[in-house]
This record gives structure tokens, C-alpha cells and sequence, in this order.
């Protein structure tokens, strides 16, 4: 235990006497009071009597630097300290510590924080300028000299961004078309239209909901993994070595992604298409409509231009999945959290992006007439 | 005086014949790779023990065994009496809280400024006032030449200072035992000599004892009382005892060639 005790001499000096087993355990209470008891004369001199202490670790050692550092009128001193805890206290320079060396900066006023806030959007469009840039001459050249091409990784990462992707894709879809199903067939039964529900399914997985489910799921799945993995070696300074070992990170990391992101998106939103059919298919059958007659009936409502309205976009979806995924890889900065700032920026801009350009194929399909 | 001396010395005699390690038979390596058979050695109180030997000679791998992360293959490892291999979770949490741990890289928690990092032992174990916690993470910071970084980041600091920090996180409790992974590489030579008079001054006057792994000659005839040289082929301890010694009296041509940075020695 440690103790302390207050002697005012005569001449008006102060002495605290410490005793005991000066360390964290000990001092919590102790420390208030040794302060206070210095801080109530301010004027007069100050004498710690460390004769009696038995023990005396950092934490012991921080009380006596505190008393010393604390600003008063009178001198202060530390007496009797036994020398090898001395020797630790001899260390440190009170006056050093009396004051914050680092402290936290200041708050910008808020119309700082507003422009520094739009220089960053602005910093961040030109840098998306460049990698579109950048990413579209790796691909010409790519295509230019296909031998270039990583295939060993393209392969690996389509089966990462692929066939691992089926099972999510197809339970989502499965999912998506009984959903859509039940909640149009109630109400259509009321007048006698239950059959339509597969023109409705079969219109709206493959114009929209076939791509763009598939699309969200990819850019959660594997725009977050680009992002992390890219993250991940930009960290380490993997992606640094490849600079310097002159190896464009864009052709080496970037090209791979987007190859693999092309050839397995329009696969896996075909497969959500007919999975998401098939769950309206077999909903329907608890409204008495057969498998055939739904199917014949999607036959007859659905057209080859709906089909292809939707293929077409998950072209576009997987240059944007693989191309933000990456582009938040490369510019993540350092330390642990980045890399899941990254991953989390990959997924949030990649659905808006997302949302966004599936709108304006909206758009564009209307004013078109398709 | 000379009774003081003399009983002096006698307490240093004393606490260093206390054992507060006590590695027996212990097997190191991963389930796929045995790396050490064996090993047994003993750390006593107070000293600054070394666990030397090239790369992938295992020295990591043993000490990740003597603080619990992992357990060895075979074998029993006594800290302070309590065997940690055996230990049930609750029991192994309280024997680590006993001891620091310094890591390779200096891991430390990328989120928080370095005056947090340190902080956040004494914010968790002590009832310290908040403004006492902050001067004692402080004066860590400063014994390793960091107290005007406290507001940084780590992702803002070089690798050597990052690990300076994580040395200061690992004193933050004032252990009774230290453990730290390679703690001067990546410094340079004027903070790696107040790094090795540090540790010397903390043993001295706190008793504090160190478990350091390391390659670093300098660090090891300044500051270490005792070590072991592990090697890799020999998937063991090949030496023991006061790297002065070692150096100077060895006719084992791997121990020599280790602490006279001669190149390995041709099998013949």
C-alpha cells in the first residue's frame, strides 16, 4: 500500500512524506490528494520525501514529475529518493513534460472543412479521369498483344468472381423471382390474371432485376475483394515493387480484374435470369399454373430485344465492379483501416455508380423504343 | 558501506538465482513444420536474456510459444510457476497480463494516435486519473525519443519509430516481464544504443526482466546478461550463457562463426 502524509513546518514549507509501494495499483487514490495538497500553497516551498518509499515503478515515478512539472511560486524538490529510482526519475525533464509537445489539431473552421471537402471530390474526379484513362490503354493494348495478359490470373480470378459467386447468385435470384411472384400473383388473381405474373417475372429479371441484383451482389463480393486484396499490397508496398521494378500497376493489377469481370458477369446474370424464373415458376404452381403454361406464356411476352436489353448492361456493370474495385485499391493510402476504407468505398460507389448508369440505360431504352 | 555493498550484491545473487522461465522439453514449430526439439532453458529474474540464431532458426516461433499465442508441439513452458501451455483461457489471460510484449513490426492499432496506443493498457488495467494516464503514456513515449509524436498516427511514422512505439506500449504496465521481437532492427545506431541503455537501466532498477529476441551483436554484448543460440540445423540450442564468454572462449565453429560474424561454416 502506499500512503502519504502532510507536514507544514514553521517557516511555512510543506513536506509530503510518500511510503509504500508507489505503482498503478496503489496510486489511483493517492494522486488527487498528493496534488491538491501541493496546489493548496502555491507560494510556499515544496518538499516530496520519497525516504519511506518502498517501491517505486513508472507510474510511481510519473506522480513525482507530475508534482515537479505542476506550476507554482515555490521551489520544489524531491528528497531521499532511493538512487536506483532516482536514476529513472532523472530521466525525464518536468519542464518538457508540463507541456504537449504533439497536441491534436485544432478543428478547421467549417467553411475550410467545405472547401477542403469539394478540393477532395475534385481531386478524386480527376483521379478517376486517369484511371479511366489509363485503364481503357491497358485494355487496347491488351488486345493489341494478347499474350501480355496474365491469363494464369484472369482464370484465377474468374473462378473467384464466378463460379464461387453461383451459389449467392442463384439463392438471390431463386429468391427474387418467388418474391416477385407471390407478391404480383395475389392481387392479379383477383382478376383472373394470375398467368401474366410470368410475363411480369419474365420482363423484369431480364430487362432489370437479372442484371442488376447480379451486379449488386458482384460489386459487395468481389468489388470489395479487388479492393482489399489491391489495398492489401498497396500497404505492403507490393504495388510500389511493381512500379519500380517498371511494371504498370493499371496492366498488371487492373487489366486482369476487368478480363475476368467481362467474361464472368454476363454468365452469372445469365444464370440469375433463368434461376429467378424458375423460382416464379415453381411459386405459380401454388396458383395452379403449370410449368409449361408459365413458360410458354414468358415465351410469348418476352422478346430477344428484352433479352439483350439486359445483356448488354452487365457488359458495362462489370467494367464498373472491377474498375472501382480497383481504382479504391490504388488509392488507398496507409495502415490497417485504409484498407477497409478502401473495401467500403469500393462497394458504396460501386452500387451508386450502378444505379446511376442502369437509370440512364432506363433513359436510353425509352427514347429509343426499346 | 561495505555491508551495504555486500548485501547488495548478496540480493542480486538472490534474484538471479529466482527462475521466472522455465522452458522444458519443449517441441517448437507448427503442426506441418517441428522446427525446435527439445529446448530447455531457464530466464531468472532480473536478467536480459537473449534468444539468438539466424533467420528461420525458430526464435520467433519458440517466443510465440513462451507468451501463449501459440502452443508448442510438445512440452511445458513456467512463467512465474504457472505452467501456460496447460493454462485454461482465464488463467492464461491473467499470467500474460504480467508481461509486455514488443512485436516484430511494432503493431500497433492503426486507428489510434501513439499517445492512445499507449494509453489504452493503463486505460483497461488501472483506475489512474485520466490526466495521470496520459503523463504516464507520455514519459513511455519519451524514455524511446517519442514524446513529440504523441498526436501522430502510426501510418505517419517510419517503421523504427513505429516499433520504438510498440516497445512503449509494452512498458506501459511496467511489467514484471518484457518480451520484445528483434527491437532494433530498423533503428538507427544512436537510438538502438539508448534503446540497449534502457532496458539495461529498467532491469537494474525496476527488476524488470527482458526476453529479447534478436540478431543484433551490439545489442547483445551491451546489453544482455545471458543467452541461447538456436540453430536450425541442429534443430536446437547449440550455446548457452554470457555472450562475452561465448565469443571469446567457443571452439564450436557455428557459435564462433554467429558471434564473429564469420559466413557459415562448409559442412565437410
Amino acid at each position: 500500500m502506499a500512503a502519504l502524509a502532510i507536514n507544514d513546518a514553521p517557516d511555512g514549507r510543506r513536506t509530503l512524506r510518500l511510503s509504500g509501494r508507489l505503482d498503478a495499483t496503489t496510486l489511483p487514490e493517492l494522486w488527487d490528494a498528493a496534488r491538491r495538497a501541493a496546489a493548496a500553497v502555491p507560494a510556499a516551498p515544496l518538499v516530496i520525501d520519497a525516504a519511506n518509499v518502498e517501491y517505486c515503478d513508472g507510474a510511481g515515478v510519473a506522480l513525482f514529475v507530475d508534482l515537479l512539472r505542476q506550476p507554482r511560486e515555490g521551489k520544489v524538490e524531491v528528497a531521499n529518493l532511493a538512487p536506483t529510482y532516482a536514476a529513472l526519475l532523472n530521466q525525464f525533464d518536468p519542464e518538457v513534460l508540463a507541456h504537449d509537445l504533439d497536441p491534436a489539431a485544432k478543428r478547421r473552421p467549417a467553411i475550410e472543412e467545405l472547401g477542403f471537402a469539394a478540393y477532395g471530390v475534385w481531386g478524386d474526379i480527376r483521379t478517376q479521369l486517369e484511371f479511366i484513362g489509363e485503364t481503357v490503354a491497358a485494355l487496347g493494348y491488351a488486345i493489341r498483344h494478347p499474350r501480355t495478359v496474365r491469363w494464369r490470373d484472369v482464370f484465377r480470378i474468374c473462378e473467384q468472381v464466378g463460379a464461387d459467386a453461383l451459389p449467392i447468385v442463384a439463392l438471390i435470384s431463386f429468391l427474387l423471382g418467388m418474391i416477385l411472384a407471390f407478391q404480383s400473383a395475389v392481387p392479379m388473381k383477383r382478376f383472373g390474371a394470375e398467368i401474366f405474373v410470368a410475363d411480369l417475372i419474365g420482363l423484369s429479371m431480364l430487362r432489370e432485376l437479372g442484371p442488376l441484383m447480379t451486379a449488386i451482389l458482384l460489386a459487395g463480393r468481389s468489388g470489395a475483394a479487388f479492393a482489399a486484396e489491391i489495398g492489401t499490397m498497396r500497404v505492403n508496398q507490393e504495388v510500389d515493387a511493381l512500379t519500380t521494378m517498371g511494371l504498370s500497376p493499371v496492366r498488371f493489377l487492373v487489366t486482369p480484374r476487368i478480363i475476368a469481370a467481362l467474361l464472368m458477369t454476363p454468365l452469372l446474370v445469365l444464370f440469375s435470369d433463368l434461376i429467378g424464373m424458375v423460382g416464379g415458376a415453381v411459386t405459380m404452381q401454388s396458383f395452379s399454373i403449370p410449368i409449361v403454361a408459365f413458360l410458354k406464356e414468358i415465351d410469348s411476352a418476352v422478346t430477344l430485344t428484352d433479352f439483350l436489353a439486359g445483356f448488354v448492361k452487365s457488359f458495362v456493370f462489370a467494367v464498373l465492379i472491377a474498375g472501382v474495385g480497383c481504382l479504391r485499391g490504388l488509392q488507398t493510402r496507409a495502415g490497417a483501416s485504409a484498407v477497409g476504407d478502401a473495401a467500403t468505398r469500393a462497394v458504396v460507389t460501386g452500387i451508386i455508380l450502378l444505379v446511376v448508369v442502369d437509370g440512364l440505360f432506363a433513359v436510353a431504352y425509352y427514347m429509343l423504343d426499346i | 558501506m561495505s555491508v551495504n555493498a555486500n548485501s547488495a550484491v548478496a540480493d542480486d545473487a538472490k534474484r538471479l538465482d529466482d527462475v521466472i522461465i522455465r522452458v522444458e522439453h519443449v517441441d517448437a514449430g507448427y503442426e506441418s513444420a517441428l522446427i525446435l526439439q527439445d529446448v530447455n532453458f531457464e530466464v531468472r529474474r532480473g536478467e536480459v536474456f537473449g534468444i539468438l540464431g539466424g533467420s528461420g532458426g525458430g526464435k520467433s516461433t519458440l517466443m510465440k510459444h513462451i507468451i501463449g499465442l501459440n502452443p508448442p508441439l510438445a512440452g511445458h513452458i513456467y512463467i512465474d510457476g504457472d505452467d501456460i501451455v496447460t493454462a485454461g483461457e482465464a488463467q492464461l489471460e491473467r499470467i500474460q497480463r504480467r508481461f509486455g510484449v514488443m512485436y516484430q513490426s511494432g503493431a500497433l492499432f492503426g486507428s489510434m494516435t501513439l499517445l492512445e496506443n499507449v494509453r489504452l493498457p493503463l486505460e483497461v488495467y488501472t483506475s489512474l486519473p485520466d490526466d495521470a494516464i496520459d503523463l504516464v503514456a507520455r514519459m513511455k513515449l519519451e524514455l524511446v525519443g517519442l514524446d513529440g509524436f504523441t498526436g501522430h498516427m502510426p501510418a505517419e511514422l517510419s517503421g523504427g519509430m513505429q516499433k520504438r512505439a510498440g516497445i512503449a506500449r509494452a512498458m506501459a504496465l511496467d511489467p514484471s516481464i518484457l518480451f520484445l521481437d528483434e527491437p532494433s532492427s530498423g533503428l538507427d545506431p544512436i537510438t538502438a544504443a539508448s534503446l540497449d541503455a534502457t532496458i539495461r537501466r529498467l532491469s537494474q532498477s525496476l527488476g524488470v526482466t527482458f526476453v529479447i529476441v534478436t540478431h543484433d551483436l551490439g545489442s547483445v554484448f551491451v546489453a544482455m546478461d545471458r543467452v541461447i543460440l538456436l540453430d536450425r540445423r541442429a534443430k536446437g540450442i547449440i550455446a548457452e550463457g554470457d555472450p562475452h564468454r561465448l565469443r571469446d572462449e567457443t571452439t564450436d565453429p557455428r557459435v564462433r562463426a554467429f558471434f564473429r560474424r564469420e559466413a557459415e561454416p562448409v559442412a565437410t
